[in-house]
């Protein structure tokens, strides 16, 4: 009786592990592999006029001989048209400029807030947090207002007799710069907040007994210790802005060429579905490869630690 | 913020809709529209549910893309939506995307201008699936005191050259210029510039085409197909390649405004795009029956009358050319005259591979490469 109920004590353990370790897998399955399948085979298919507007990949043909046909010149248009490699490296520029630019801002900003007085941090928190309230289409949208010709900040500027002529600032890279990262900065701080309020300070203390001036011990043993904190906030920014659509759009110029837009451009004007999903695995493995060698960092890192 | 007219029809959609559900339960019937911003005027909406009972719902689009996208991925949920004939309503027939409409129940369709619907023809066998509902033409919108200001006193402005003339556009730069997103309208207007087919899609007419919009395109602020309605009536472009109907609002707008801000319309002496969109019932529609009461509800003189006087695009309706406010009935913007007519384009249905080494030239273009 008592070995039949360590079994089925067992038993049930190994229920609940393979529950535990199985849903994560049925998630990735369900929503990660599922989809990149259905892209990967339309990127494999041909255009066609019909609903919807590529071929399938097998047919049957008679004698239940089951054909299938791969395209592949969608993937080597990608490779072989300078338009797709120049938009994909600009698009690689701008995620750097705004990952680089929402560090500075962000990390003294999440700084701040991990030294300030208990009582202050979640009010310093919800102000992080309160834009996200509103529609992000709204407030990509505000800009327009703001940087306009006639916006907010020119005619700020001439009343203050600072310039003379508008500047033109919507409809360039610097607006997208701009829009991006105000859009994503929240996405830097929180992580690096989390970081850096888990920071045991006596470090510093101990750091400055021992004869450190305040800035050497902010880089030998603050900066170390947020690194995961930083990179998981460079993560969060990267990656979706690489793919970013909605910003360069609205405040983005002709000379911005966003991978995203191209996209747009294959799956709308052209009615190219098979050449933008091809675009989009293309993109999956640019993006895949700066993950996992920050995953190796980060990997790294908390090895030290330990 | 510029889409005031978008905004004030949404909130009619919105409030005939929370009106109606404070009505009794009965079992709802509703309708889902797919329109262009700024299409309907005010009260079109609310007019059809006090006459039927059937309840809008309305979605906007600002380029036949969106919407051709929708209706290639099927199960879009609309009912009737209002394409441009050439080339997006030739294509979609094609492929089998709209159902035929039933035409018994849509009287009123005799009294359609015989041309349009003889021209209709051409893609639609037996007019079975398009009813035309309104037509415009693509041309300048225009600052006119900017521009008089940048060009001087008596300077042409009904041709393409303050487009494509580089002299020209690098003296309007300063204020402002835009060009719709669309790689057929770019290639028409700098094809009707240079005195080629509009229609050419011979490798040199291209290549000549392209070498304009070239040149052209490090004077223009933005690709873009309806943003320029607001910046045009708040002064912060000076000119604008667009819709007729679009420049015609935003002019009413600025003259509301009265903020200094004069806008008009000019349709290239060269030749500008004809434009004919069309409504139609996608194939997988939820409620064709209530599709084909909304498209007879169009077809009555005094409704689409209404529309042309608010949205500034001619009916092709024989019947509500009489009831258009006469302002609208003589504006050459609007209804062109027989001499200009004979000008305009009539777009044809490029090929895939056409359509697609068009658009390719276009991106190379907008982006400067």
């Amino acid at each position: 009786m008592k070995a039949l109920l360590a079994k089925l004590h067992l038993r049930d353990r190994h229920l609940s592990r393979a529950l535990n370790i199985g849903t994560p897998y049925l998630w990735l399955g369900l929503f990660f592999l599922l989809p990149f399948a259905i892209v990967l085979h339309i990127s494999l298919a041909e255009t066609a006029l019909a609903q919807p507007p590529y071929t399938s990949l097998w047919q049957w043909v008679d004698d239940g001989i089951l054909q299938i046909r791969l395209n592949l010149p969608n993937f080597i248009t990608v490779f072989s048209d300078d338009l797709y490699l120049a938009a994909f490296l600009n698009s690689l520029w701008v995620a750097l400029v705004c990952t680089v630019a929402c560090l500075l801002i962000g990390y003294p900003m999440a700084y701040a807030i991990a030294t300030a007085p208990e009582r202050h941090r979640i009010v310093l928190l919800m102000l992080i947090i309160l834009p996200f309230w509103t529609s992000f289409l709204i407030r990509v949208y505000a800009w327009i207002g703001i940087l306009g010709p006639s916006g907010l900040l020119n005619n700020f500027l001439m009343w203050l007799g600072a310039i003379d002529t508008p500047l033109t600032i919507l409809h360039t890279q610097t607006a997208i710069y701009i829009g991006v990262v105000y859009s994503y900065l929240p996405f830097m701080i929180l992580p690096l907040y989390a970081n850096l309020t888990r920071l045991d300070f006596s470090l510093l203390e101990a750091a400055a007994d021992l004869g450190c001036r305040p800035f050497k011990a902010f880089l030998k043993v603050t900066l170390p210790l947020s690194l995961p904190g930083i990179v998981a906030g460079s993560m969060l920014v990267f990656i979706p802005v690489v793919g970013e659509f909605v910003i360069p759009d609205l405040l983005g110029g002709p000379d911005s060429l966003m991978i995203g837009k191209i996209l747009w451009t294959e799956f709308f004007s052209n009615k190219d579905w098979p050449l933008a999903a091809a675009l989009a695995i293309c993109l999956l493995g640019l993006l895949v490869v700066p993950f996992v060698l920050m995953q190796r960092l980060e990997n790294r890192i908390g090895g030290d630690e330990l | 913020m510029p889409k005031l007219n978008t905004l004030r029809l949404t909130l009619t959609a919105i409030c005939a809709g929370m009106l109606s559900a404070l009505s009794p339960a009965q079992a709802e019937e509703t309708v889902h529209l797919y329109n262009w911003n700024d299409y309907f005027a005010p009260n079109t909406l609310q007019e059809f549910q006090k006459q039927t009972g059937i309840r809008p719902v309305l979605d906007l689009y600002d380029t036949n893309d969106v919407l051709e996208a929708k209706l290639f991925a099927g199960k879009s949920g609309y009912d009737v939506v209002f394409p441009t004939s050439r080339p997006f309503g030739a294509r979609q027939i094609q492929a089998g995307l709209y159902q035929p409409l039933d035409k018994a129940k849509l009287t009123g369709l005799d009294k359609m201008d015989p041309a349009v619907m003889a021209s209709l023809k051409e893609l639609d066998p037996d007019n079975a699936h398009l009813v035309p509902y309104l037509l415009g033409t693509t041309g300048l919108g225009i600052n006119t005191a900017k521009v008089k200001e940048a060009l001087g006193e008596g300077a042409a402005t009904d041709t393409w050259a303050i487009l494509f003339d580089p002299a020209q556009a690098a003296k309007l730069k300063g204020c402002g210029i835009s060009m719709l997103d669309d790689a057929t309208e770019a290639f028409a207007a700098a094809l009707a510039y240079l005195g080629k087919d509009p229609n050419s899609r011979s490798e040199a007419d291209l290549a000549a085409a392209e070498k304009v919009l070239k040149d052209a395109r490090k004077n223009i602020r933005y690709f873009h197909s309806s943003q320029y309605i607001g910046d045009l009536a708040n002064g912060d472009l000076c000119v604008a390649h667009g819709y007729s109907g679009d420049i015609l609002q935003a002019r009413s707008r600025a003259a509301e405004a009265n903020k200094g801000v004069a806008v008009g319309f000019n349709i290239p002496k060269e030749g500008a795009v004809l434009a004919t969109d069309v409504m139609a019932i996608p194939k997988d529609a939820p409620n064709p029956a209530a599709a084909n009461a909304f498209i007879a509800f169009i077809l009555q003189p005094a409704v689409i009358a209404e529309i042309t006087d608010n949205v500034k695009y001619a009916n092709a309706n024989t019947a509500a050319t009489p009831l258009v406010a006469e302002s609208v009935r003589t504006d050459p913007g609007i209804y062109p005259a027989a001499a200009v007519k004979e000008k305009l384009i009539v777009l044809k249905t490029p090929k895939d591979k056409e359509q697609r080494n068009l658009n390719r030239l276009w991106t190379r273009i907008k982006t400067g490469r």
